[in-house]
């Protein structure tokens, strides 16, 4: 009996051991994400084809991801943050300038993104765009009798438990401002503290604070009304027809991912390398195809195949979507902790 | 009899509650449907998948390959240390006990942000080493706790005699004390190792890019929904702890009946 | 997993009060050298790191000490939170000490063969992840999940647990009460049989025999079980993250969010506050320790 143990102790070790002298180049490539926001296939075509090894980590909220690069434990290599963030880490000075030259597939990205990315990286030195959407609400028909085109459905107490709130500082307080009819950008702090109060009567009637596991939840029919990104909307849809997205009338969050490369990058050629093949044509259609996240990719946007995703209002809006939507700009350290102050107590009971 | 029913009745009760999740995740692997929700008909499509997906495969290795390292070093350190404790007089044996005592009963989030904190302040990078070092630092208190009483029970005059006869003391450590005190250490090492496979806070703060246990691999889905291949997996391991167990009880039971017999 | 009766070692160390050692060999204490360097490297010094991120400012120009990040537990939110993981890790621990012990008395006084067994029924469903089962129980309780499909069903007006403090205590409770059953079981299994027939022979009813001669026989299990239930649930951020769906904040997500948005001094300040009301319970611990005698898992 004992024996037997050690011996199956011994062989674990031994397998262990062995199976440890894999393959190893040497050269790899640390890429920091969002979670599930890519084809994962693609890592191992990328792989293949240039025999760098990703390191592929994954976070939630722009917010959990910047001290990780600020604080230079792990120096990573390819990050794709928000627009607002992009901004922040270029003022503080945590980026560095991306070369074009090794970038070739750089030219499949539409210019009219560019020119929005222009906003917060200007000069388009240090990032390039990877997917972008708008914030809207996803509503179940069956559950919603009145027709949604408003922020205001979210306060209101006929959905007292059946609303799912976004676990997000910027955001939370996007639909609150943009709602009041304010500035999504505000820093007047009576126009913030009319917002936090909004959002603290909100608080009871909001069944959870939620990212990404609004599309769970949504699905399973756990909730009327639920904030969404739009690139999740396609995929909810298709999983349950009863779901509907809508950008609301009083406007919204327009936003825009993008790729940057740290400053502490150690392997900055590989990351370009990375960057490129994420901007080949084939490759943007298949992440698209994945995760339905909007691509700025104009070549990949040629060939989706699905009519209905090609022309989809949701994945691709009108022009009088997009033009009552604003994207964030940073808003400075001091600004930004009285946001995530006033943010912790709005949810407080 | 109404009691012994009531009595019954209520032991069921509470393993139902124990059990319920269980039973719910197991069934989860034979779901079809990709979503948490939705109940899409039988399938056994994620045991095949589990094994094609090289991220839980993985996980799942470098679970077992801390777990097993941490176990076996912190088993060892926490012998001999156990024996050295033993042979102490009381003031420094207290204070020894009462620091090991400290990870066994300080909240698991410290331990890891402590741990963290210290590795970032030594400019020591985030990955399997550090991982392996925290599993080890909590794994030996397990180690020390199982060793020690059966310490106690060793009569001195064996290994006294042993010595006495000509053995060198390595000699006697492992012709006599280790034979009896092995239940002990394999105790010991069995529970570092489980410690080790079931830790979530501890990897959750020291952990860097590269690596991903089951544990945290598991949270990072938590938010957008487990994936299928994970229910699978874990039916799988508990199914195997679950025969184990039952074999290794069987043959323990077995055992004390031939040792009545003698008696 | 904290499957330790702790009172155990101490016990055991205080019966050998001569400080005698087994193996009479002065250079044996040597050998804990190693776990001495170990656990000053891995143990006291990070304790230490913790106590002085969490006692300076950490501005770059001057790092300067402060009690700045202790002070932060006064903030309302931060103390709402407290106050709430206090009150829900009392009520978990409460719940779990009523359901263990009767549990373990029957478990204790059935004839089963082999006490590994009974051990073992209960610490088996931790071998399934701990994230899994919690999440397990987000199926049951949801709104559309299994207890209120059953209850569709049967026509009756469902729950609406989830999200709710009560979903939390149920996760704590769930998670820790094997914590609760093993001591108390331990120590209950060693209660000499002899004495308890001795009172019942001298005419105590069963109602008297329990609480003169099991309850106070019982304590260090007990003590032990609320020990280890009530510091992982005081302390807990995965429990609530799962099952309180971010609306329930408890000071373990208050720390948890410091040090993920990079405030390492406010989120270690916190933790010395934490670690202060661990101090508490492992001080009412040790005074508890010298009246019984504990027994250890295995």
């Amino acid at each position: 009996m004992k024996r037997s143990i050690v011996l199956s102790a011994l062989l674990m070790i031994l397998m262990v051991a062995l199976t440890a002298c894999g393959n190893k180049s040497g050269e790899k490539v640390y890429v920091y994400n969002w979670g599930e926001y890519i084809d994962y296939e693609v890592l191992d075509l990328f792989e293949e084809q240039t025999g760098i090894e990703v390191i592929y980590e994954e976070f939630d909220m722009n917010e959990d991801m910047y001290p990780k690069i600020e604080s230079g434990a792990i120096s990573y290599d390819v990050v794709c943050p928000s627009d607002y963030m992009i901004q922040k880490m270029i003022e503080n000075d945590l980026l560095q300038e991306i070369n074009f030259d090794n970038i070739p597939n750089f030219k499949y990205i539409d210019s009219s993104y560019l020119e929005s990315a222009e906003e917060f990286d200007p000069g388009n030195k240090y990032s390039i765009p990877y997917c972008w959407g708008t914030v809207g609400i996803l509503y179940n028909k069956t559950m919603v009798d009145e027709p949604v085109d408003s922020w205001g459905i979210l306060f209101d107490e006929k959905y007292s438990g059946d609303i799912l709130m976004i676990e997000s500082v910027r955001d939370g307080f996007a639909i609150a401002l943009t709602y009041l009819g304010y500035d999504l950008n505000s820093t007047n702090v009576a126009e913030l503290d009319e917002a936090k109060a909004l959002l603290k009567k909100q608080y009871p009637l909001v069944q959870a604070y939620v990212i990404d596991q609004v599309r769970d939840k949504m699905i399973g029919g756990e909730a009327a009304l639920g904030v969404i990104y739009s690139g999740e909307a396609i995929y909810t849809s298709r999983e349950n027809p009863d779901l509907e997205y809508v950008v609301p009338k009083e406007g919204s969050n327009i936003w825009i991912d993008a790729w940057v490369i740290p400053k502490d990058s150690k392997n900055k050629e590989n990351a370009e390398a990375f960057i490129n093949f994420m901007c080949d044509p084939e490759i943007a259609l298949r992440n698209f195809e994945a995760i339905t996240y909007s691509t700025p990719n104009s070549e990949a946007w040629n060939l989706i195949q699905d009519e209905e995703i090609k022309n989809s209002p949701v994945a691709f809006p009108p022009q009088d979507v997009l033009d009552r939507c604003t994207a964030f700009r940073y808003l400075g350290e001091e600004m930004e902790s009285l946001y995530i102050q006033k943010w912790n107590e709005a949810k407080s009971e | 009899m109404v009691k012994r029913i009531m009595e019954k009745f209520y032991v069921g009760l509470i393993l139902l509650f124990l059990y319920a999740p269980i039973f719910v995740l197991i069934v989860l692997s034979f779901n079809q449907a990709k979503s948490r929700s939705k109940w899409g008909g039988f399938t056994l499509h994620w045991y095949r998948e589990l094994f094609k997906n090289k991220y839980i495969m993985n996980a799942l290795y470098t679970t077992l390959i801390i777990a097993l390292l941490s176990a076996l070093i912190a088993t060892i350190i926490g012998t001999v240390a156990a024996i050295a404790i033993s042979s102490m007089r009381k003031p420094p044996r207290t204070i020894l006990i009462g620091i090991t005592n400290i990870p066994l009963l300080n909240a698991d989030i410290v331990t890891g942000l402590s741990l963290m904190l210290l590795f970032v302040a030594l400019r020591f990078t985030l990955g399997f080493t550090s991982v392996l070092i925290s599993h080890i630092t909590f794994n030996i208190p397990y180690v020390i706790l199982s060793v020690m009483p059966k310490i106690r029970q060793l009569s001195p005059n064996t290994y006294e005699a042993a010595l006495d006869l000509g053995a060198s003391p390595i000699y006697a450590f492992f012709k006599v004390i280790l034979p009896d005190i092995f239940p002990g250490v394999l105790t010991g090492f069995f529970l570092a190792f489980t410690m080790s496979l079931d830790d979530f806070v501890i990897t959750h703060f020291t952990k860097g890019p590269q690596i991903n246990t089951l544990s945290t691999k598991i949270y990072t889905e938590v938010r957008k929904g487990i994936k299928p291949e994970i229910y699978a997996l874990s039916t799988l391991m508990f199914i195997a702890v679950l025969l184990l167990l039952v074999i290794i009880n069987r043959r323990n039971a077995d055992k004390k009946d031939t040792i009545k017999k003698f008696d | 997993m904290k499957l330790f009766n702790i009172t155990n070692t101490k016990t055991n160390s205080s019966s050998n009060k001569n400080g005698g050692s087994s193996l009479g060999n002065d250079k044996v204490k040597w050998l804990s050298l190693p776990y001495i360097v170990w656990m000053i490297g891995f143990i006291i010094l990070p304790l230490l790191v913790i106590i002085y991120y969490g006692l300076t400012s950490g501005n770059k120009l001057k790092n300067l000490f402060t009690l700045g990040n202790i002070r932060l537990i006064l903030d309302p939110t931060n103390f709402k939170a407290l106050r709430l993981s206090l009150e829900l890790s009392l009520i978990s621990t409460l719940i779990c000490l009523l359901l263990a012990y009767p549990l373990a008395m029957i478990l204790s006084r059935s004839r089963m063969k082999s006490n590994n067994f009974i051990v073992m029924i209960i610490i088996l469903p931790m071998w399934m992840n701990f994230l899994l089962r919690t999440i397990a129980w987000q199926n049951i309780l949801e709104r559309t999940g299994i207890i209120n499909t059953v209850l569709n069903f049967l026509k009756l007006p469902t729950l609406n647990i989830i999200n709710t403090p009560l979903a939390i205590v149920l996760g704590m409770v769930y998670n820790f009460l094997p914590f609760m059953v093993l001591p108390i079981y331990n120590v209950l299994i060693k209660i000499d049989k002899d004495v308890v027939a001795a009172a019942r022979d001298l005419g105590a009813n069963s109602i008297q025999t329990f609480l003169k001669i099991i309850l106070p026989l019982s304590i260090p299990g007990v003590i032990s079980g609320i020990t280890m239930v009530f510091v992982p649930s005081l302390t807990t951020f995965v429990i609530s993250t799962i099952l309180g769906g971010s609306k329930i904040i408890l000071i373990g997500n208050v720390i948890e969010q410091h040090f993920r948005v990079g405030n390492w001094h406010a989120g270690s300040g916190l933790s010395i506050v934490l670690m202060f009301f661990i101090l508490v319970s492992m001080a009412i611990l040790s005074k508890y320790d010298k009246e019984g005698e504990g027994g250890s898992l295995w």
